[in-house]
């Protein structure tokens, strides 16, 4: 059985909604897996150590893991943070950056509420940039869909569906600034409006044909430049049936 | 070069609808299936390029057949069709969409079906995609300046756009015709146009366009097992009147032909941006 693990770091838990939100699905998927480690889905192992007469009850990352989900970003400011992600490198042996905050920093870094944040934006990081990561699903939160297609292409091994996944793993930027400098001004765009579409937040507005991403609320989730046909087309979308 | 991608069968046909020949640019191949689903239930809702007035182009989501007909006719203009798709099916609570784009938006739309991203719980709501036959489109405002500057025409005053036996046809609501040669509109296209190679939206379920029949009917490309199914039932059930492509005129041999055109300029302007270090869809 392959074992999966799914990690929260500094995120909301949407990641793992979206998880969760594969009904039906979500059973094939746990037929096939052993889900060893995910908040409210599995029980987890955990230390229990006494130590200057105080009780600590510690949550314990399992040894040996195929799939650590990742989700959240880094918080440099949190010794934990820090130990936790290196601790899934080593014990995983694929990683996946789950959604925005992993993969890009998301809302952690690039939320423009009025709330003050503490720690302040700057200390959290996406995954990529302390541990090396094998694949990366943007989005805020990835769609169900996407995450079910991610896992069984792993099971199955299908390289070649995962290659855009990996080479997003690379950079830790993807946000609507890729339509404006790669696909608006190469004069590549022609105005499908894909990218207005998969906006979580409403950045992106469709002005003469054309993406417009208003900065106040784009949260560099990367849904939007992922999902452009004009920045990334896999061969294999071309086989229909 | 494969000129038109994965297809089942190719024919020529028409609405048997008068109410929709009437308002429809050349067969009503897309209106007639699109209301053919809504009044079946194959389909609960669609999406539609509407005029918006003046010849703009906006998406709309239609949910009756009376919204279908109304957006009917093609608006030669870009108009960012997939950006109401989940509007769709958020807002419109809708199971089973229909759509109608360009080569360029059903690629859009199969990329998101394989690669659902950032499309929760909507991919599965796709139910039919119809691309349309395209050459190039123009941004409105190149659109404006051929049919103001180069036929004199005003915006408000034009009923229908066309092209067709090398011509940009422009006709208006006083009964008047106007044609430019389409070389003379070259320079309004949009130039993200010239880097696609797919002119019969070969990733559609049904694609469709006037190339290839005669004036006042449709080429249709069946491509997939969801749009041979849903093909066959409309004619079965009299919404379209067919005929073997064999029989017609001026038949597939011209659709291929600018197919391959399409294909081969276009993969020239690839090479040539790669050449100067310019980006390109891979």
């Amino acid at each position: 059985m392959v074992k999966i693990a799914h990690i929260h770091m500094c995120g909301c838990t949407g990641c793992l909604i979206s998880l969760a939100d594969t009904y039906e699905q979500l059973l094939d998927i746990l037929n096939k897996v052993e889900l060893v480690y995910a908040l409210t889905l599995v029980d987890e192992k955990t230390e229990i150590k006494e130590i200057d007469d105080k009780i600590i009850i510690e949550r314990k990352i399992p040894d040996d893991i195929d799939i650590a989900l990742v989700e959240g970003s880094v918080c440099l400011d949190d010794e934990h943070s820090l130990k936790e992600i290196l601790e899934v490198r080593e014990k995983s042996k694929i990683v996946v950056a789950l959604g925005a905050c992993a993969a890009t920093g998301g809302v952690t870094r690039f939320c423009r509420g009025n709330q003050m944040s503490k720690p302040v934006h700057s200390s959290f990081v996406p995954i990529g940039e302390v541990i090396k990561v094998d694949l990366a699903l943007p989005g805020c939160p990835p769609s169900t869909e996407s995450i079910v297609k991610l896992i069984g292409a792993a099971l199955n091994g299908d390289t070649v569906y995962l290659e855009p996944y990996a080479e997003l793993a690379n950079k830790t930027e993807v946000c609507g600034c890729d339509l404006l400098y790669k696909v608006v001004n190469k004069s590549l765009c022609m105005g499908c409006g894909t990218c207005a579409a998969a906006c979580p937040t409403r950045a992106i507005e469709m002005l003469d044909g054309r993406p417009n991403v208003l900065k106040e609320l784009c949260i560099k989730c990367g849904a939007c430049s992922v999902q452009c046909p004009r920045i990334r087309f896999p061969k294999l979308i071309e086989e229909i049936e | 070069m494969d000129a038109f991608g994965k297809y089942k069968t190719v024919v020529s046909a028409r609405a048997t609808d008068k109410k929709i020949l009437k308002k429809s640019q050349d067969g009503g191949i897309v209106s007639a299936a699109f209301i053919y689903g809504l009044e079946n239930g194959l389909l609960d809702g669609v999406i539609v390029a509407d005029n918006a007035g003046e010849f703009k182009a906006v998406p709309k989501v239609a949910t009756t057949p009376e919204e279908v007909l109304e957006a009917a006719g093609t608006k030669y203009t870009v108009c960012p069709n997939i950006s109401v798709l989940k509007s769709a099916v958020r807002e419109y609570a809708l199971e089973k969409v229909g759509i109608v784009g360009t080569p360029c938006q059903i690629r859009a739309v199969r990329k998101l079906m394989k690669y659902p991203v950032g499309f929760r719980h909507t991919d599965s709501k796709i139910a039919l995609t119809i691309g349309i036959f395209c050459m190039e489109n123009f941004p409105y405002m190149g659109l404006k300046t051929i049919v103001e500057e180069h036929c004199g025409v005003k915006m408000e005053d034009v009923v229908k756009m066309d092209i067709g036996k090398g011509k940009f046809w422009v006709y208006t609501k006083w009964g008047e015709t106007k044609a430019i040669k389409l070389k003379e509109t070259h320079p309004y296209e949009q130039i993200a146009c010239h880097v696609c190679t797919d002119y019969t939206a070969e990733l559609a379920d049904i694609s469709t366009g006037s190339v290839g029949s005669p004036d006042g009917w449709s080429t249709v490309f069946v491509r997939t097992i969801r749009g041979e199914e849903f093909f066959n039932k409309m004619v079965e059930d009299g919404y379209l009147e067919i005929k073997p492509i064999e029989e017609v005129k001026p038949g597939l041999g011209l659709v291929e032909k600018l197919a391959l055109t399409k294909k081969e300029k276009n993969t020239k302007e690839i090479e040539h941006r790669k050449e100067l270090g310019l980006p390109v869809p891979y």
